[in-house]
């Protein structure tokens, strides 16, 4: 059964669709990630043009992150207050993110530097992530019974401006999270990712906050940073395809909700194991694009007007 | 030689347009393809008549559109884009149907200024590309169709022409669901003896229409207020299937 898309102007199989969009609610939920990173190169190997499938991408992520932020939100985990902090730095950061990409376009590498940075950030993230995880469930396995520290202190700890952040237990710097929204608020502009896949590790090992809290909070930070992406998308490049938005949503809230679930039952270090190996597969599979020969030496891309 | 030759086909085709009596009918089954939801691509019935025995080829030509064309190239073992040259006057689709092989039916000259043959099309080089020329340009120009007729958009169906009888004739054009909304246009050719007696022409119309078009105009018209809707549905989707999940749970 397939379904004509309006701003895609490609029919494709509403089941296919559901189900991708269920799928990367299911991550959602789970992990506190957009998806955007899984959602955007798979709707674009789908044959949707890559301006549509990055702005529809990030209106689907907001919809399956206000679900999970509900679903978390009643479990107590969401840290309104860090999340303000991370959307303040994060805007900034999307400011000045429009301007870095129109400067790459400029000199024509905008391509490559965005699969450098997949490759860089997803490779990196994900071995340390799995790493990470491997090394708690150890600790979990060999002393079990004992309880794991809250957090670790480092050096920024030693910074000034700080905020007492209640939920998470926390009472440190605010320079560090608006410095973190602020990476994030770049990204999101260059890689078109909510930044879900970067923020809830950042927040764990370098904000040290408990991994419970992370999720919840983090999916605030990426409803209201991919509003605001979608919002952009729509004005200044007519990309966001609203009926492939609603297929996928449809197959997304859904997925999120199944994930907030699995997620209540599963251990920090076994979600930390899990998403790692995700990243790290997405990683490595646009490295191995990168290196291998492409099929034809050369591409089509439409101009604009 | 060849110079004559083709100066001589031209005066013959100059006599050829001379107003005459119509040696050539033929129309399409539908001047208007409507994209609505459920546009998976159609295929549109050719059909005419000729006056006598002869070849027919018919071209079909697309919207024109403006690309890129860029070079992959291996810079410390990672793929990344070289060269790129735009084209413009690039019809986004592109088909040619006609009743025997082409390179029997009519000389290349002919082929060429009927736009006969993907090798055929005339891009022309966009602003903004410099020098570049020969040999290079020319491996541009065939990656596009290349890429095109991968892409199902552009292709030739030599010998997909039926004749019924010796006058009647037939073929089927394929539109498939990536080819873009605008005016399309009809060829038809009667060639004899490797010459164009006679041509007809007729437009093809694709557009939009229900849901399909209203989602377009308005994410084209009020960009601002189509954006809002769609973070509207997203947050709306998103609290929903919390509330019913809730109530289950």
């Amino acid at each position: 059964m397939s379904l004509y898309l309006p701003i895609a102007e490609i029919a494709l199989s509403i089941p296919l669709l559901l189900l991708l969009g269920g799928v990367i609610g299911l991550l959602s939920g789970m992990f506190g990630v957009g998806g955007g990173f899984l959602l955007t190169p798979l709707l674009i190997f789908l044959g949707v043009p890559a301006p549509v499938a990055v702005g529809t991408g990030a209106n689907q992520v907001v919809a399956s992150s206000v679900s999970g932020v509900l679903a978390h939100w009643r479990r107590g985990n969401v840290d309104v207050m860090m999340a303000g902090v991370l959307v303040a730095g994060g805007l900034v950061g999307a400011g000045f993110g429009v301007w870095l990409f129109a400067l790459l376009r400029r000199v024509g590498q905008v391509d490559l530097v965005i699969s450098l940075s997949y490759v860089l950030l997803l490779g990196t993230l994900g071995a340390m992530m799995l790493a990470e995880g491997i090394r708690a469930y150890r600790r979990l396995r060999s002393a079990p019974g004992r309880l794991t520290k809250l957090h670790t202190h480092y050096l920024v700890h030693r910074l000034p401006l700080k905020m007492r952040f209640r939920k998470s237990r926390l009472y440190i710097s605010a320079l560090l999270p608006l410095g973190l929204g602020l990476v994030i608020g770049i990204m999101t502009a260059i890689m078109g990712v909510g930044g879900g896949f970067l923020l809830v590790p950042a927040m764990i090992y370098l904000i040290g906050m408990p991994t419970v809290t992370t999720v919840g909070t983090s999916l605030l930070q990426i409803s209201i940073v991919g509003s605001a992406v979608t919002f952009l998308q729509a004005t200044s490049n007519q990309t966001v395809d609203i009926v492939l938005a609603v297929i996928l949503i449809l197959g997304g809230v859904v997925g999120a909700q199944i994930g907030a679930l699995f997620a209540g039952k599963l251990r920090g270090d076994q979600i930390r194991i899990m998403l790692g190996l995700i990243v790290l597969a997405v990683g490595i599979a646009v490295a191995v694009d990168l290196v291998l020969p492409p099929a034809d030496l050369y591409i089509l891309t439409p101009v604009a007007g | 030689m060849r110079r004559t030759w083709s100066l001589l086909l031209a005066v013959f085709v100059a006599c050829a347009a001379q107003p005459a009596a119509a040696q050539l009918e033929a129309d399409l089954s539908s001047h208007l393809i409507s994209i609505t939801s459920n546009f998976t691509g159609t295929e549109l019935l050719l059909f005419g008549a000729a006056d006598g025995p002869g070849d027919i080829v018919v071209v079909v030509q697309g919207p024109r559109e403006t690309l890129t064309v860029r070079r992959k190239q291996r810079v410390a073992g990672v793929w990344l884009n070289g060269r790129a040259v735009s084209f413009s006057d690039v019809p986004a689709y592109y088909a040619v149907a006609s009743s025997r092989p082409l390179a029997q039916t009519v000389p290349t000259t002919t082929r060429a200024q009927y736009r006969m043959g993907g090798e055929f099309l005339a891009f022309s080089v966009a602003a903004g590309t410099q020098n570049i020329a020969g040999a290079e340009l020319a491996a541009f120009r065939e990656a596009l169709v290349r890429n095109k007729r991968s892409a199902s958009l552009y292709f030739e169906a030599e010998g997909s022409v039926t004749f019924v009888g010796e006058r009647l004739f037939r073929t089927n054009i394929v539109i498939p669901s990536t080819a873009p909304d605008g005016t399309y246009n009809v060829n038809i050719y009667l060639i004899r003896n490797q010459r164009v007696i006679d041509q007809k022409t007729t437009p093809l119309s694709i557009n939009k229409a229900g849901l399909e078009r209203a989602v377009h105009d308005m994410a084209h018209q009020q960009p601002a207020a189509y954006g809002v809707i769609a973070i509207a549905i997203a947050i709306v989707a998103g609290w929903g299937a919390g509330v019913v999940f809730r109530r289950r749970g």
